[in-house]
């Protein structure tokens, strides 16, 4: 059947606890002065946010491994897509210059 | 044949295992494919940001960092309230699961609100590239590139969250005729893929967009 896994609404809310958690950190890290680092941290933050949400919210971790490597795909051609547009744009050279 | 195959399960399935796991995989596809969609996005924000550094760090301070928590609060509270009305119908609780969903259609309309009074303030400011773009003297010549992005991604997410409040509609009075059972509540499952999603989008842009710089 494809009811296997009815989670308690305690997993729920352990999920939503940690979202919030999460959400007043970045906020309040935004505000201290890291250089670089407030713009990884970030992310880092934003990471474990999804992985919260996708693996409890969207019962990825519930999930057979067909649905597994389905909802990884997306982020795979996503980071060839980053990758490959910046290194195109940052092994330029300074005379292809960005202004008018 | 047709006694042993009932009419919630399309012919060329099985059983409703393998009916529930196609469906899974046709809505992750889908997800994919909005990955990419929005990641385009994403990708043209790296680029920018990168080489506008200052404009986008006096654009993001523009923007108000407290309506934009409150927002993100907001859309996790939807996902908790989505998430619950998916339990509710794995457990064949139609009323709950159409209450939860409301619930979902409801926080959703509060970001929207939000966002609403965000975009009426920049039309003011005249931080609205093509429409109202008349910036204070003295801004950043690239700020322009800044705004675009914001009401390019913001205003995507915003209609995708429409969409799905849309078909939340259609969905939660489904439940309420005793549509999805506890064998096939697939419906209500990719409903919650989809907003689950919608939430993720704005997880990454809330800092991007919001959190720039605020340290200065």
């Amino acid at each position: 059947m494809s009811t296997q896994h009815v989670l308690p609404i305690r997993t729920y809310l352990q999920v939503f606890g940690g979202l919030m958690l999460l959400t007043a950190l970045t906020t309040w890290v935004a505000y201290l002065d890291l250089g670089v680092l407030n713009t990884t941290i970030a992310l880092l933050i934003a990471g474990v946010k999804m992985s919260l949400v996708m693996l409890w919210f969207m019962h990825v971790k519930y999930s057979s491994k067909l649905i597994w490597v389905m909802a990884v795909a997306g982020f795979f051609w996503l980071t060839i897509l980053l990758v490959l547009t910046a290194q195109d744009y940052v092994t330029r050279t300074p005379v292809h210059s960005w202004l008018p | 044949m047709s006694d042993s195959h009932p009419a919630s399960l399309a012919h060329h399935f099985e059983d409703y295992e393998q009916q529930h796991q196609a469906s899974l995989v046709g809505m992750w596809a889908f997800i994919a494919q909005e990955i990419m969609f929005f990641g385009g996005l994403f990708a043209a924000y790296a680029l920018f940001r990168n080489r506008y550094a200052t404009a986008f760090h006096e654009g993001s301070a523009h923007l108000n960092v407290t309506l934009g928590t409150l927002n993100t609060v907001v859309l996790i509270c939807s996902s908790l309230t989505m998430a619950l009305g998916v339990r509710s119908a794995q457990l064949g609780r139609h009323r709950k699961t159409a209450a939860w969903i409301l619930g979902t259609i409801g926080l959703g309309g509060v970001f929207l609100v939000v966002k609403a009074f965000e975009y009426a303030h920049k039309f003011h400011e005249g931080h609205v590239p093509g429409l109202a773009w008349h910036p204070e003297a003295g801004a950043d010549p690239n700020l322009r590139t800044f705004y675009g992005l914001y009401f390019a991604m913001t205003g995507m997410h915003a209609l995708h969250m429409l969409i799905g409040m849309v078909i939340m509609l259609i969905v939660a009075f489904r439940a309420l005729r005793r549509h999805y059972t506890p064998s096939n509540y697939i419906g209500v499952e990719v409903l919650g893929l989809y907003w689950h999603f919608v939430d993720l989008i704005w997880i990454f842009l809330f800092p991007l967009l919001y959190l720039l710089g605020r340290h200065a």
